[in-house]
C-alpha cells in the first residue's frame, strides 16, 4: 500500500570549505582547538574592524558550483543578514542575498522507483557510505521480483552562496548553570549554503542525493564533509501534497534541523511526513494558514520538536555589507574552472563500466570509496590484465580488509601492483583462487614480499611438463575412468584431479583438468 | 516620512531591545524624524542612474590562504561583561522550545 500522499522535499546543505585560514580574516580554520584561541578583532566584530575575502575559498566555492552544473554570474556581492544571537558577535551574519555567486544548477542521482521501503538500512551492501540504489546483479532476493533498475533522476539546484559560519555556545544543563559559555573559534569559517529545489519525494531519496552530493564535494576535494565535525550540516523542508476529493491541497512546510548522519535525515523526514499527515487529519491546517515551523530532530526519541518560530525573510533586514568589494567573474575563468574539474564520479562510473566491463553495481561500489582507491583499482586491473578480475579482488578482499581495520586504501599494505602481480599468477594458472587467497593473507599479516608469501603458503610452482607426466600416470593407473569421459561421463576427473593434489599439493588443479582432458580427448593415453 | 509605533516595537523586538512605552514613544518620533530627513533623497530623478552595489568602483580584492598568529585569549575575552576561563558567558538563550 502506498502512502495516501506525496512527500515534498528540499535540503539545504551547508558545507565547510577546505581553507587553512576562515574566510575574512586569518585566524585558523583548524577543528579541536582550546575555545576562543583562533579568533580576532575582525571575527569577533570589534568595531574598526575589515573583512578581507578569502581567495581560496571564493576558489572552492566556485569549483563546486561549476560542478554542480550552476550558472555564474558574471557579478555577485556580500550581504549582512542581521539577527541576534550569543553565538553571532556581529549582529549579522556577512551572506549573499539577491546575487549570490551561482543559481540554477542540478545534480543527477540514481534513484528507484517509489516503493515502500523499510526504515533505515535495508540492503545495506557493506560499507555505510556505499551506496545501494542499485540492485546487485548476485544479492537479488529469489522470489522477488524487484528487477526494478535505477532511474537517473536530476534535482535542481537553486542556488549555492558563500557565507560566514557562526560560533557554538553550549549549555550546560546538568550542571543546572544559567548561563551559556560562547567559543568563537568557528565564527567567520567559509562555509557554502546548497539549496535544492524541492524535488526530492522520498526520505530515501534525500539521503540518495545528500550521498551523491557529498561524494562530488570529495573527489572536487573542496571539503572533508565530516558530519561530527560539523563540516557538512543538513536541514530539510519538508511538507506534503494530498488528494482529496476537493482537490490536491499542501500541508504548511517545516524545517527539521539537528540531524547529524544521512541515516539522521531519512528517518527524522520519514517521522515528519507521517507527523504532518496525522497533523492535517487532525487540524486541516494547509499551507499558506499557519507559519512556518522549524522542528528539531531528537535522535533519543526517534521524533521532531518544535522549534522557536521562524523569524520571516524580510525580518532579517538584508542589506549590502559596505565594507566587502563585490567579486566579477568572467566567462574566461569559470571555463578555466570547468577545464580543472577532473574526472568525476558519474563520468568515473561510466569509464569503468565502459572500459573496464564491470557491471554498474560493482564500479558504484569503487567509485564511492573514493579516487584513491579508484587509482589503486587501476592499477590492479592493468598489472593483473582483466578490470572484472581486479574489481572481484577489490570488492572481496580488498574492501574487507581496509573495514576490518578501519583504514583507507592509502594505508593497504600491498602495492596495487604486486596485488596485480599475484592476481596475474591467479589467471595463468600458477596457483587457484583459495590459495592466492592464502598468498594475499601472507603478505598482510607478515608483510612479506609475494615470492617470500608464495613460498610461504608452500606453493612451488610445478612446470607445465611435471604436470603432464603427473596425468600421465594417473591416467594410466585409473583406466576405467578414462573410459568413462570416453563415454561422455567426465565426472571422475574430480577423482584424478583430488589424487594428482595428494601427489603434489602445488599444482594447479584446474590445469589438471584441462591436460587430463586434452589427453584422453587426443587419445594419448 | 512617519513610522508607526508597530513598526518600532517590531525593530525593538528583533534588535532585542525592550522599551518603556515613554522610550516608545520617543524612539517613534526620532526614527520618523531621520527617516524623513533621508526621504528628501528620493526627491532626485534617478531614473537614468544604474543601480550600483557599492560606494567604491573596485572589485576582486582578496587575500591569499594563510593562517596568521590569533589574539591571546586573555586579550580576546578582556571586554567580557562575564566569562569564565576559556568562555564568553551569556544568558541562556530563552525562546528554544
Amino acid at each position: 500500500m502506498s502512502a495516501p500522499y506525496t512527500i515534498i522535499i528540499g535540503l539545504e546543505v551547508h558545507v565547510q570549505l577546505l581553507t587553512e585560514s576562515k574566510m575574512f580574516c586569518s585566524c585558523s580554520t583548524k577543528f579541536g582547538a582550546p575555545p576562543n584561541t583562533q579568533t580576532c578583532p575582525v571575527c569577533i566584530g570589534m568595531p574598526g574592524s575589515l573583512p578581507v575575502m578569502n581567495r581560496k575559498a571564493f576558489e572552492l566555492a566556485l569549483k563546486t558550483a561549476v560542478a554542480l552544473n550552476c550558472e555564474i554570474p558574471r557579478f555577485t556581492k556580500w550581504d549582512r543578514k542581521n539577527y541576534y544571537y550569543p553565538d553571532l558577535p556581529k549582529g549579522y551574519q556577512i551572506s549573499q542575498f539577491d546575487l549570490p555567486m551561482s543559481h540554477d544548477g542540478w545534480l543527477e542521482i540514481e534513484t528507484k522507483p517509489l516503493s515502500p521501503l523499510p526504515v533505515g538500512e535495508g540492503s545495506g551492501v557493506r560499507a555505510a557510505n556505499s551506496r545501494v540504489t542499485r540492485p546487485h546483479p548476485n544479492s537479488l532476493p529469489e522470489g522477488e521480483g524487484i528487477v526494478s533498475s535505477s532511474t537517473t533522476k536530476r534535482i535542481g539546484i537553486i542556488r549555492a552562496h558563500l557565507e560566514e559560519d557562526a560560533g557554538k555556545s553550549m549549555h550546560d544543563e546538568v550542571a543546572g548553570k544559567a548561563d551559556s559559555r560562547i567559543d568563537l573559534n568557528r565564527a567567520g569559517t567559509p562555509l557554502l549554503e546548497i539549496v535544492s529545489q524541492p524535488d526530492l519525494r522520498s526520505p530515501a531519496e534525500a539521503k540518495t542525493y545528500l550521498t551523491e552530493l557529498k561524494l562530488l564535494l570529495n573527489y572536487l576535494g573542496v571539503s572533508d564533509c565530516n558530519m561530527q565535525e560539523g563540516s557538512l550540516r543538513v536541514d530539510a523542508n519538508i511538507n506534503l501534497h494530498i488528494d482529496t476529493p476537493q482537490g490536491r491541497i499542501a500541508t504548511p512546510i517545516v524545517e527539521v534541523k539537528n540531524m547529524n548522519s544521512f541515516r539522521a535525515v531519512e528517518r527524522a523526514l520519514a517521522f515528519e511526513a507521517e507527523r504532518q499527515y496525522r497533523q492535517w487529519q487532525e487540524t486541516g491546517h494547509k499551507l499558506g494558514e499557519v507559519p512556518k515551523s522549524t522542528r528539531g530532530w531528537d535522535e533519543g526519541s526517534q521524533t521532531t520538536r518544535e522549534q522557536r518560530a521562524k523569524e520571516e525573510s524580510s525580518d532579517y533586514r538584508y542589506f549590502p555589507d559596505p565594507d566587502l568589494l563585490p567579486v566579477t567573474i568572467t566567462t574566461e575563468e569559470v571555463e578555466r574552472v570547468r577545464a580543472s574539474l577532473g574526472e568525476l564520479p558519474a563520468a568515473l562510473r561510466a569509464r569503468l563500466e565502459q572500459t573496464y566491463g564491470i557491471a554498474a553495481y560493482d564500479s558504484d561500489v569503487l567509485v564511492n570509496q573514493g579516487r584513491l582507491l579508484v587509482d589503486y583499482y587501476f592499477r590492479v586491473a592493468k598489472t593483473c590484465g582483466d578490470g572484472k578480475t581486479a574489481s572481484n579482488w577489490m570488492q572481496q578482499d580488498v574492501l574487507r580488509w581496509l573495514n576490518e581495520h578501519q583504514v583507507d586504501i592509502g594505508q593497504y599494505p600491498v602495492a596495487a601492483e604486486t596485488l596485480g602481480e599475484l592476481l596475474a599468477k591467479v589467471r595463468g594458472g600458477a596457483f587457484d583462487t583459495s590459495r592466492g587467497r592464502q598468498v594475499l593473507a601472507a603478505m598482510l599479516e607478515s608483510r612479506l614480499s609475494l615470492g617470500d608469501a608464495i613460498r610461504q603458503v608452500g606453493i612451488e610452482e610445478v612446470g607445465e611438463s611435471a604436470v603432464i607426466e603427473l596425468c600421465r600416470q594417473l591416467l594410466q593407473a585409473n583406466p576405467k575412468i578414462v573410459a568413462e569421459v570416453r563415454d561422455g561421463k567426465p565426472k571422475g576427473i574430480g577423482a584424478l584431479i583430488g589424487q594428482a593434489k595428494k601427489k603434489n599439493p602445488n599444482v594447479n588443479p584446474a590445469r589438471v583438468r584441462e591436460i587430463c582432458l586434452e589427453m584422453i580427448q587426443k587419445g594419448e593415453v | 516620512m512617519a513610522i508607526s509605533r508597530n513598526e518600532v516595537e517590531k525593530v525593538a523586538l528583533l534588535a532585542r531591545l525592550s522599551l518603556s512605552p515613554d522610550e516608545l514613544h520617543a524612539m517613534t518620533r526620532q526614527l520618523g524624524d531621520i527617516l524623513g530627513y533621508v526621504d528628501q533623497l528620493s526627491q532626485l530623478d534617478t531614473e537614468h542612474v544604474e543601480p550600483m552595489a557599492h560606494a567604491l568602483d573596485v572589485t576582486n580584492c582578496f587575500r591569499e590562504d594563510r593562517a596568521q598568529p590569533s589574539l591571546d585569549r586573555e586579550l580576546a575575552l578582556a571586554n567580557a561583561p562575564r566569562r569564565d576561563e576559556e568562555c564568553y558567558l551569556v544568558p541562556a538563550v530563552l525562546g528554544e522550545l
